[in-house]
């Protein structure tokens, strides 16, 4: 009877197991008393599967910043920065438990959550205006989140795809030497075949229709590892371009190899903010060398990245792993972020007069919704050329709207613009309050007023 | 005209990713023919074996030294499965043994990330994977060095594992033990060192795979779910048929980018993801056991 | 152990053949009932949205899965499929359909999953065993593919991924996680009640025989394709029913990512660990799939903090599940139901040990 026997000595064993998780559950929701008032941020890292490589980066930057603000600045205003991370695995229904868990610590609420991705931001986009969090999309999700009378509590500050595409259509009329030489001009939108990859569309196929451009939308379906038929389509249709909207490091340098395969060049590929980092440039080897993306956190040794270097790695506590990283497109990206809800924050301790203090959500809101980063900001916190000067109000709610294109040269990007601004961007808004409007209606929401 | 050339470049260039899709399938089939178990993990093994190859090269060995490493990294691997997670559900039900090597495909993604981290990573086997020119200016079809080199390595594979399966002592070994162990057992066949055996080959078949996918589509974590993209192919081909493998991987290739390229487009394309699913319970339909497999017989 | 259950006689067919033959195990479901009713006035938030809720949500899922593989022996990987099918099911329901109330809608969603469940079903009268679980694979990767491709099932939305409609029920709408938690509760009860039942009676038995032995089933006059397909049938109802709860109570999205093959793999997990061909099983093996994860990272992250870097914690999480499963499966293959069965045994005899 062995089971008999392993279930007679496994019990004390298994009721041990439950009261050390009764323990644990408890201990990190209980009550801590502080000496110093610590604001506490929620981290739904995504450190394993598929999207690991974004993940560390992004948060590998994020966590980083935290940390040199309290090192170099002892925190904001004297309040110290704490976080606690929580594994999602990108997926949305951890995504979800990872929000519930995070919400709180001791007596205080987290005030922002970043998703880094499109699914995990729609599972939690429902909790913020009840559960008082601000959702910063940097870069990506809900795109009419930017109409902030319909999404008081969710925002787009890095731009979102509507303006990117619009740039990239842009750079690309640029290169072919004006938009009336774009009449006639074949662009294939090659995109993984989910919601994110098709959501330029609704703006791509209104630019397309106003410059006579035929437009072709190719879909992968995931993981995309193989991309041979699609692109034997693409040489078929004779493409002068390809805008690239994938995800997933596999898909993005498969698409380059197999572009390289069926001879399609490299310099007239465009690729999207998620698609092109360096994870995605380097196992396409030799291959990649030409492919254009778009940046909305432009890669390089900033001066900031330089002094984290300095402050927090110098000490042993960086967050990457690998430290090469540090400067890479989604650590930037990271870093970005972070420095958005640090500055949020102290527009929060300012607005509302307590410097020195713990804020609450709303008022954490408030100072987010009040950013406004100039280039002289920009250079004060050392991220000039970085990320693009903003300012956000009650119904703006989208950043910036203006990226960097860079180039891939081998071993790394080149700069190759300034920051760029979408060409129309009252179209862009036009279709962003139409898709507000809509969304408003069907679920009986008053939009606030905005004065 | 020109829409003939062009469907004989995609039916080409099936052929030659259904290659690729029957090297990752021939891990599948040793395992299955040799211990009627269905290792889902071939997919992470598939992983772990090409980023252990890398890794060590990263290390600092080369090439001709790190190959040989991580051929012995994953003979343990197979070893320690073998004797840890076979050896004690070897008499389980069929479900059992698939879901131990779900598990056993969690935990070695885990170790993989673990041992070398998260980065994505680029292999450079020295082979090129762009069109070769003379093919190119020939036939105005796209081929590279990379494919052929796929091919021709799939296709002597499967060549000696069928020669070693029907006409080596140990391949008749092994096809005791999957038809009846107890029985192979009481013949005095060593099952534990059969069972070593063939775990190890299946690991070594993987790390080629793992290579080869590696050097088109960089190493990284989307590798593991190459292994969705076999089973079609081992359904068409029959679990326990070696030849069948390249057949069915040829079928399932070619099917696959035809149907994309020329039916896709009126749903509006990515209908690759299950089309070779639906080909092949089509083909189940018509053959229960797949192409080449055992015919299943049921007493009652 | 701790009470007598000598001295009850059952002296009808009626009694005989109830759920609960001992008085003290009826007290005992009922008082599980109440405080199950009772939970959430005492649990927070937390453990209402992210432990409670998609533990029951996913049981449900369990119990078909168990419907279909552990009784019926049909070996299927398609169960997040089905419960895609639900959900958009209910959201369009609920969306075309003014003021139908939502276990209405639910119902329905669950009927609409059964159909597609008959038709991804038929491939099972031919084919068997491993090769229905990869043809079942067909069904999980078409199904999500054809939800997400055509954009009425999304209703045109041009973000494409759809926030799930508010539950509304005369009139009141269920909004907060604990109104949530008792509509979930209510329809995981009836439908487990239906399900022991179905277990218990004439079809429990007919997919057992098809089971254990089809061609005798057969012989004996089952008919194999009613059998199968009323299998199907049912469990994708309640995978469908489970489907449209996890996107309306507990995602509060409705996107077919969600309903990825990995949860089907979670599903099947489920049913394994649980325990193949019994009810409780799947309660027992949703727990434990769900809660393993989440143990395991605060675990982590309460002992070693921020000292261990938080990718090999990750990476670690993953490897002890993958270890615990497969060590799961060597000591206890039938499951935690299994394990149950064992330790009611023995309580029945202790102090005594037979």
């Amino acid at each position: 009877m062995m089971i008999d026997t392993i279930l007679r000595r496994a019990m004390p064993g298994i009721a041990a197991l439950a009261a050390g998780f009764a323990l644990a559950t408890a201990s990190s929701v209980a009550l801590a008393q502080q000496e110093q008032p610590e604001q506490y941020f929620g981290i739904p890292s995504s450190r394993v599967g598929p999207y690991s490589a974004m993940g560390t980066g992004y948060y590998g930057g994020i966590i980083d910043y935290l940390n040199y603000v309290n090192m170099k600045f002892g925190g904001v205003n004297g309040v110290k920065l704490t976080y606690d991370e929580c594994e999602t695995e990108y997926n949305a229904a951890r995504t979800v438990e990872c929000y519930q868990r995070l919400l709180n610590k001791g007596d205080q609420k987290m005030v922002v959550f970043d998703t880094l991705g499109t699914p995990g931001a729609y599972a939690v986009i429902g909790r913020m205006a009840p559960d008082n969090v601000v959702l910063a999309q940097y870069g990506y999700g809900r795109t009419d989140a930017a109409d902030g009378r319909v999404w008081p509590w969710v925002f787009n500050a890095a731009g979102h795809y509507w303006g990117q595409i619009a740039v990239k259509m842009n750079f690309m009329a640029q290169k072919e030497g004006g938009i009336d030489k774009m009449k006639g001009k074949t662009i294939v939108h090659l995109h993984i075949d989910t919601a994110y990859g098709r959501e330029p569309l609704p703006a791509m196929r209104e630019i397309a229709k106003e410059w006579g451009v035929k437009l072709i939308e190719i879909a992968i379906p995931p993981p995309g590892l193989e991309q041979q038929s699609q692109w034997l389509q693409i040489r078929k249709e004779k493409a002068d371009w390809v805008t690239f909207w994938g995800a997933g490091s596999g898909m993005n340098s498969t698409a380059i190899t197999t572009a390289a395969r069926v001879g399609f060049p490299r310099e007239r590929m465009v690729y999207v903010t998620f698609g092109g980092a360096e994870e995605d440039m380097i196992p396409a080897g030799d291959a990649a060398k030409g492919t254009y993306v778009a940046a909305n956190a432009a890669p390089g040794k900033f001066p900031l990245i330089q002094d984290i270097e300095k402050v927090v790695y110098a000490a042993g506590k960086g967050n990457m792993q690998n430290p090469q990283r540090v400067g890479t497109v989604y650590y930037n990206r990271g870093v970005g972020a972070a420095v958005m809800w640090v500055e949020a924050l102290k527009n929060a301790q300012r607005i509302h007069n307590k410097a020195g203090k713990t804020v609450t959500g709303a008022e954490f809101r408030d100072g987010y919704e009040a950013l406004d980063i100039n280039d002289n900001k920009l250079k004060e916190l050392g991220i000039l050329g970085m990320s693009a000067p903003f300012k956000m109000s009650c119904a703006k709610h989208d950043g910036s709207e203006r990226f960097r294109m860079m180039q891939w040269d081998g071993t790394k990007f080149v700069l190759l613009t300034d920051w760029v601004a979408a060409p129309n961007p009252a179209f862009i808004r036009k279709l962003i309050e139409d898709s507000a409007a809509k969304y408003a209606a069907e679920n009986n929401i008053t939009p606030r007023q905005c004065s | 005209m020109v829409d003939f050339w062009f469907f004989i470049e995609v039916l080409v260039g099936g052929l030659l990713s259904g290659t690729m899709y029957s090297l990752v399938a021939l891990g599948f089939v040793l395992i299955y023919k040799a211990s009627s178990v269905f290792n889902f993990a071939q997919g992470a093994m598939v992983f772990f074996a090409v980023l252990t190859f890398v890794g060590f090269m990263e290390l600092g060995l080369p090439f001709w030294a790190a190959l040989p490493v991580a051929v012995g990294v994953m003979v343990l691997v197979g070893m320690a499965t073998e004797r840890f997670v076979l050896r004690p559900l070897v008499s389980q039900s069929e479900d059992t043994l698939l879901m131990a090597t779900i598990g056993l495909a969690f935990v070695i993604e885990g170790v993989a990330q673990l041992a070398w981290g998260v980065d994505v990573r680029r292999l450079d086997l020295g082979i090129r994977d762009e069109p070769i020119n003379w093919v190119m200016d020939t036939t105005g079809m796209l081929i590279s060095q990379l494919d052929i080199t796929a091919a021709l390595v799939a296709g002597i594979m499967v060549v000696a594992l069928a020669l070693l399966f029907s006409y080596t002592k140990v391949g008749r070994g092994l096809r005791a033990v999957a038809d009846d162990h107890a029985a192979a057992l009481s013949i005095g066949i060593p099952l534990k060192h059969i069972w070593m055996l063939v775990w190890a080959t299946a690991g070594i078949v993987a790390l080629v795979a793992g290579m080869l996918w590696g050097a088109r589509s960089g190493v990284q974590f989307a590798l593991v779910w190459v292994a969705l993209k076999a089973l079609p192919v081992l359904i068409i081909g029959g679990f326990t048929s070696i030849p069948g493998v390249i057949i069915a991987g040829l079928i399932v290739g070619a099917a696959e980018k035809v149907l994309e390229v020329y039916i896709g487009p009126f749903f509006g394309g990515g209908i690759e993801g299950w089309a070779p699913y639906m080909l092949a319970v089509f083909f189940l339909l018509i053959r229960p056991e797949g192409l080449f497999g055992e015919k299943i017989i049921r007493r009652v | 152990m701790f009470y007598r259950e000598a001295g009850q006689f059952r002296t009808s067919y009626a009694q005989d053949s109830q759920i609960f033959p001992l008085r003290q195990d009826r007290i005992g479901m009922v008082i599980l009932l109440i405080a199950a009713a009772l939970l959430p006035f005492v649990a927070n938030a937390y453990w209402l949205t992210a432990i409670l809720i998609p533990w029951l949500v996913l049981s449900l899922v369990a119990l078909g899965q168990n419907i279909l593989m552990g009784y019926a022996g049909q070996l299927s990987l398609g169960s997040a499929g089905f419960m895609a099918v639900g959900a958009f099911a209910c959201y369009n329901l609920i969306l075309r359909i003014d003021g139908i109330p939502f276990v209405v809608a639910v119902a329905l969603s669950g009927v609409c999953a059964a159909l597609v469940g008959i038709v991804f079903g038929l491939p099972s009268l031919r084919i068997r065993g491993l090769y229905l679980a990869v043809a079942t694979l067909a069904s999980q990767f078409f199904i999500v593919w054809a939800l997400d491709k055509f954009p009425w099932f999304k209703n045109y939305d041009p973000a494409g991924v759809i926030t799930a409609q508010p539950i509304i029920m005369f009139g009141h709408n269920f909004a907060s996680p604990r109104e949530k938690y008792w509509v979930v509760l209510a329809i995981v009860v009836v439908l487990t009640l239906l399900a022991k039942n179905m277990a218990r009676g004439s079809v429990g038995r007919g997919w057992m025989a098809v089971r254990d032995m089809d061609v005798a089933a057969e012989v004996m006059g089952l008919s194999l394709l009613r059998t199968k397909l009323q299998a199907f049938a049912i469990s994708s109802f309640y995978c469908g029913v489970g489907g449209a709860l996890f996107a309306f109570a507990y995602l509060q999205t409705v996107e077919p990512s969600a309903f990825a093959i990995d949860l089907s793999f979670r599903i099947l997990f489920m049913v394994i660990i649980g325990g193949l061909g019994t009810i409780m099983g799947s309660f027992l093996g949703a727990g434990f799939i769900l809660l393993m994860p989440i143990f395991l990272n605060i675990f982590f992250h309460s002992v070693f903090g921020k000292s261990v870097d938080a990718t090999i914690t990750s990476a670690l999480e993953q490897v002890i599940f993958g270890a615990i499963i497969i060590v799961f499966l060597i000591f206890e293959p039938l499951g935690f139901a299994r394990l149950w069965q064992l330790t009611k045994e023995r309580l029945r005899l202790w102090p005594f040990s037979h």
